[in-house]
């Protein structure tokens, strides 16, 4: 027995047509069935899911209601569960074990939520069509050669496969809105600051938020009640009050201004995604919304600016592994037997260069020696090798270069600086319109290996969702179809709203969700 | 090409990586054509703009000082590669013979 959504399951709770034991078991025989092809889960929590689900049945036969009692929930593994793995999908995090739950953790299971498994993602948030994981990548629910989108691919697939009601992603840069695009689900980044980051691995502390992804804007209103709110852990969370998000459902449209901002819908968007925006942007209008053009001047210069600085902060985060407090360790005898070999290799050269009477070969081959005798360096250096895969060192060495000495003005102060220019431009926006309305993504979702081996390509096609991350807005991708030439690709759009209007993208997005024809 | 094999050694120093002459040829030209993207930004006048850092602007959070619950030695460390039961082991550092 299972529901499209959890408030279709929420109404069959309270009927007593089922039960929450009823609900997990559900969703663990789909898992079971589906996620060998899929691997969305990286790990199921079969004995806890089910332990909490009966623990939550007892309490509702006592009269203990909580408003999220029996939503079954996939949880992206860059988030902690106490006692649980916590990968990032990465080799590096292999074998770590939480020790303690996240802020949102805390919050949705005091809710009633019950936690299915820790679902796949790219290696530490990198990457936008789950790929880079070291688990393996996620399959699209729809068909096996192609993307779920990323780094939430995993959450996307998971939701969109009906192996749990709704699952927590990370958006970092899009990791939330464009799988939801990909997948056919809806997915909510929220304003920076809305929801605690205690509990999650960093990845650019600075952009990091955590989103529900789910089959309905109400599922996702609903899990947005439990997951906002200031959190002393977390010094960038806000002290904004929470209002009940189910209450921006239902609502007509009239008299709400949507800006379609010009800039999205340039060169580069395809043309059948672009119709699709345009028909639900006429509907709207029907229905006696106030639809505007608007621009943001800078959104050409938001994935330049954004991977200046998000390679920037990654870099800084991720020197905490080093192989000797937690995570992957290369093996010592191995490393002693090649630093051995090299320090031949390097004497070898020595005594050319001071055969040769070359000085300054010999000075510098001096200095090699040097660093290179030091083991525990090396330990660091051959750990971090083996534990990261190529997407985030790539994004490390980019991060480094843009800190180093002489590139640091040039490429980080230029970039912190456009970052306000591209801020200001949402601000100046949302001073004439309530919402933007933008595709959530220029393509559909593209075949697996297409972009691998271009990154630049890759980082292009989050240009529509990364902005929302430099200016610290929210943002909302909704489903709104399937593409016409490829009718198993779903498509998304994404509404934006000033910070903190979280309920107004809500309002909108339900509305235009109930616009798409089932 | 901005970045050449030499500037990556630099670099993976910098980053505590290491990658053979192969990946540093392609390091080199990936990340080469990601900073010739990233020099679009020089087309624009930001003089006089202020540097952003954060996604919300807070300034002095504090909290009080009180002890909380905290993490037991044996927790600490229950993820490290490698321990002696009380302390982290890593390779000898200080050379005795000295």
């Amino acid at each position: 027995m299972s529901y499209s959504t959890f408030a279709e399951a929420r109404a069959a709770l309270s009927n007593d047509e089922t039960s929450c034991e009823a609900l997990v078991s559900s969703y663990l025989e789909r898992i079971e069935a589906r996620n060998d092809a899929v691997n969305a889960f990286l790990t199921v929590d079969r004995d806890g899911a089910l332990n909490h689900a009966r623990y939550l049945d007892s309490q509702l036969e006592r009269g203990n209601d909580r408003p999220l009692a029996g939503l079954v929930l996939g949880v992206k593994d860059m988030i902690a569960i106490k006692n649980q793995a916590l990968t990032c999908g990465s080799r590096m995090l292999e074998d770590f074990t939480s020790l303690y739950d996240a802020h949102v953790i805390e919050q949705l299971r005091e809710a009633g939520a019950i936690f299915v498994g820790k679902t796949n993602c790219d290696e530490f948030g990198m990457g936008s069509s789950n790929e880079t994981s070291y688990f393996g990548p996620v399959q699209h629910p729809e068909h096996e050669d192609y993307v779920p989108g990323g780094s939430s691919g995993g959450s996307a697939a998971a939701v969109a496969d009906g192996m749990c009601h709704a699952a927590l992603g990370t958006d970092t840069g899009g990791s939330v809105r464009q799988p939801a695009a990909f997948c056919g689900v809806v997915g909510l980044k929220p304003t920076y600051g809305r929801v605690s980051r205690y509990g999650l691995v960093s990845y650019a502390s600075s952009f990091d938020t955590i989103g529900p992804m789910g089959r309905s804007v109400e599922d996702v209103a609903l899990l947005l009640n439990a997951l906002a709110g200031p959190d002393t852990r977390d010094a960038t969370s806000a002290e904004v009050q929470v209002p009940d998000y189910t209450r921006a459902l239902g609502r007509s449209v009239e008299g709400v201004r949507i800006g379609l901002p010009e800039e999205y819908f340039a060169e580069g968007l395809d043309p059948d995604i672009r119709r699709m925006i345009e028909a639900q942007v006429e509907q709207l209008r029907d229905q006696g919304a106030e639809v505007q053009s608007v621009s943001l001047p800078h959104t050409e210069y938001g994935i330049a600016t954004y991977y200046v600085l998000a390679t920037a902060e990654a870099s800084s985060n991720l020197s905490r592994y080093d192989g000797v407090r937690y995570g992957h360790r290369a093996d010592l005898e191995t490393m002693q037997a090649a630093i051995k070999e090299e320090h031949e290799a390097l004497h070898e050269q020595l005594g050319t260069a001071q055969s040769n009477g070359d000085a300054e070969r010999v000075a510098q081959l001096q200095d090699q020696l040097d660093t290179q005798s030091d083991l525990l360096r090396a330990l660091y250096v051959q750990s971090r090798t083996e534990g990261f895969g190529d997407e985030v060192k790539r994004r490390i060495m980019l991060g480094t270069y843009a800190l180093s000495a002489g590139h640091y003005d040039k490429y980080y102060e230029k970039a912190q600086r456009v970052r306000t220019l591209i801020r200001h431009d949402f601000l100046q926006a949302f001073e004439d319109v309530d919402v933007l309305l933008t595709p959530a993504t220029p393509t559909p979702a593209f075949q697996r290996g297409e972009k691998t081996a271009d990154p630049l390509q890759m980082y292009l096609s989050d240009v529509y969702t990364v902005p929302a991350n430099l200016a610290g807005v929210p943002g909302l991708s909704v489903p709104i179809g399937t593409h016409p030439d490829a009718p198993h690709l779903p498509v998304g759009a994404q509404l934006l709203a000033a910070p903190f209007d979280e309920a107004g993208l809500l309002h909108v997005g339900d509305a235009l969700m109930k616009n798409v024809p089932a | 090409m901005p970045v050449t094999p030499d500037d990556v050694d630099h670099v993976a120093e910098l980053a505590r990586l290491s990658f053979d002459d192969e990946e540093k040829e392609r390091l080199a030209r990936d990340m080469s054509r990601i900073l010739d993207h990233i020099d679009t930004l020089n087309e624009l006048d930001t003089a006089g703009v202020p540097p952003m850092s954060h996604g919300v602007t807070r300034e002095n959070v504090t909290r009080s000082d009180e002890p909380n619950a905290r993490i037991s030695r044996e927790q600490a460390l229950q993820n490290a590669p490698d321990t002696d039961g009380e302390h982290l082991r890593v390779p000898r550092v200080i050379d005795t013979d000295a």
